[in-house]
């Protein structure tokens, strides 16, 4: 192996240790705000694992609903342990993905977009139709946390735990799908999906198999997310949530693996930092996002680079 | 037998008829010259052929088989690669990279077999045929270099490895030549060959008559979607109605 590789995974390691001790020292609606940053993580890696096929939808964020509607039921109405019903929400995601690939998938690009819009709303629109077993409107409540050896998962930091190697397990994996021959694949459908079809790949596949694994994964997340809530709703999973998916993807940058994630940290950070200013939000996160697409249209993730490329060019002019 | 039989296809756009009823075949082995003046339907039979279209009319065999309208990945994995007339490649890929997805149908996995690495033996394969086909095409000292940092001839250098990284019998090279300087034309022309003599069956559109002439016994040529001729260089050469095509027609050299 070489060094940089060693190095990287040392670093990764230090930061999880790191990560295993921080929450002992933070206040209680701080570690809050570790569980639902680490779950936001995986939603917005999921997403990008779409994106490499180079179609964007606004559908994401109800496939997480999907999973998360998935395990409530499972372990309240049917009497799953959660350690069953979680994987179950991924599958039932990838399952639900799986059957909208042929509407979704006979369209691209900007109709793509609009079609994912517009087949999200009405899976949230059944949720608050069929009252019977959704809860309508008002969702689903008192759901069941996880039972292990008698820990008290309702207490954040053994949730954080949880939702420490559950995410971590699934980045391992959307790291290396991204890595892998499949990853390349997706690739190369997104730069030329007529040049990759005339050497065999099956564009329509590739880009189905994005879009189910992404929901899978993001089927696992929302299963995370209710199970520390106790509660669901379909107003969870409205579209006002997707665009701050779409946002923490763009301004962190969507070219790498770690792009997304840093967007996520930076504007959740920031976001708690403006707690107190709740009804600018809105504005503030616009103008965030200009700026982002103004500046930096790589993400925060081109930054680094930039200063070092701007700094090595003022040492040697010319 | 022929490798190839292209049957009474005709395609249409609408009102308009890019192609009418053409007939022609192509035997295992050959380098067949497709040629015809700006319009005549070459692309456009290629794209039948290749399964980004669906004929019309008419139907198209290959190795016996009736590959007319099937999927443009499902013709390929039968052995029919086609390159692009404008120089295709995946600009933000590496040479190397280029050529890794080219061996797609070898290399193709599962999702799980990726993830747990249980693939390692395929992808090892996949990159030796890679790197033999750089080698081949003279692409190796550039493998690391982004496609869209290439010159143009290595550009379509690399077009054509890609596609020969996949294997095919039949390649349909779609203006291969064009904008090349004589030198580069030169060496394409030999690689070509090369590749025709690796066994693979070759359909070539051109507009540069020399190069054409220089690689084909024999040349199909087609006016305003139809078939016009077909014979060896000389003939063609001196066919009057062919002659009097390309002085009518848009041609460009
Ligand atoms: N997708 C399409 N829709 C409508 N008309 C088309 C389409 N593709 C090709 N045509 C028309 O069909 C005819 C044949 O086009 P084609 O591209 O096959 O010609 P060509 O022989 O390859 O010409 P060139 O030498 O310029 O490349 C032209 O009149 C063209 O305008
Ligand atoms: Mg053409």
């Amino acid at each position: 192996m070489s060094k940089a590789g060693i190095l990287q995974i040392a670093g990764i390691l230090v930061l999880l240790l790191a990560l295993l001790v921080l929450p002992n020292y933070l206040k209680y609606h701080h570690q809050d705000f570790m569980i639902f940053l680490f779950i936001n993580i995986l939603v917005v890696v999921s997403y990008r694992l779409m994106t490499l096929t180079g179609e964007w939808s606004l559908i994401h964020i109800v496939m997480m609903g999907v999973g998360a509607y998935t395990s409530a039921l499972l372990s309240k109405n049917l009497g799953f342990p959660v350690w069953v019903s979680m994987p179950m929400a991924g599958v039932s995601a990838g399952l639900m993905a799986a059957l909208l690939c042929f509407p979704l998938f006979r369209m691209t690009q900007f109709y793509f977009l609009i079609g994912s819009f517009a087949v999200g709303e009405a899976i949230r629109l059944a949720w608050i139709f069929f009252v019977y077993p959704f809860g309508g409107s008002s969702g689903v409540s008192s759901i069941p946390p996880p039972e292990l050896l008698g820990i008290d998962f309702m207490e954040p930091i053994p949730y954080f735990y949880l939702v420490l190697s559950v995410v971590t397990i699934c980045l391992v994996i959307l790291y290396r799908v991204e890595n892998s021959r499949f990853g390349l694949t997706l690739h190369a459908v997104h730069w030329k999906a007529s040049l990759a079809e005339s050497v065999g790949v099956n564009t329509w596949k590739y880009r189905s198999l994005a879009f189910i694994v992404a929901s899978l994964f993001v089927g696992i997340a929302g299963a995370l997310k209710i199970h520390y809530l106790g509660n669901v709703t379909p107003h969870q999973f409205g579209v006002g949530t997707m665009v701050f998916v779409l946002i923490w993807v763009i301004v962190g940058g969507y070219n790498t693996f770690f792009g997304p994630i840093l967007g996520a940290i930076v504007l959740s950070v920031l976001d708690e930092s403006l707690r107190d200013l709740e009804e600018f939000r809105p504005a503030i996160y616009g103008v965030i996002l200009i700026a982002a697409i103004m500046f930096m249209p790589k993400g925060l993730e081109s930054v680094p680079s930039g200063i070092r490329q701007w700094f090595s060019q003022r040492k040697s002019p010319g | 037998m022929s490798l190839l039989e292209v049957q009474n296809v005709s395609k249409h756009f609408g009102g308009l008829t890019a192609l009418h009823n053409v007939t022609f075949s192509v035997k295992a082995g050959e380098i067949r010259g497709l040629i015809g003046p700006n319009g005549a339907g070459k692309s456009t039979m290629f794209k039948n052929i290749a399964g980004f279209y669906k004929p019309t009319q008419g139907d198209i065999l290959f190795e016996g088989r009736s590959i007319a309208g099937l999927a443009p990945h499902d013709i390929s994995s039968l052995g029919i690669v086609r390159t692009f007339q404008e120089t295709t490649l995946f600009q933000e890929l590496t040479v190397f990279e280029n050529t890794l997805v080219g061996c797609h149908l070898q290399a193709e996995t599962n999702i799980f077999s990726a993830v747990l690495g249980l693939d390692k033996g395929k992808q090892k394969r996949a990159r030796e045929k890679s790197m033999e086909v750089m080698e081949f095409m003279g692409l190796i000292e550039r493998r690391d270099q982004l496609a869209a940092e290439l010159p143009l001839g290595s550009q379509r250098t690399l077009a054509i490895a890609t596609a020969l990284a996949s294997g095919p019998k039949l390649l349909l090279m779609d203006e291969p030549f064009a904008g090349m300087n004589p030198e580069e034309t030169k060496q394409m022309m030999n690689l070509t060959q090369k590749v025709n003599d690796f066994g693979v069956t070759i359909v070539l559109v051109e507009h540069d008559m020399k190069a054409v002439m220089g690689l084909c016994e024999y040349i199909t040529v087609l006016n305003f979607g139809t078939l016009l001729a077909e014979g060896s260089p000389t003939e063609i050469r001196e066919d009057a109605r062919v002659v009097s095509a390309y002085l009518g027609g848009g041609h460009r050299h």
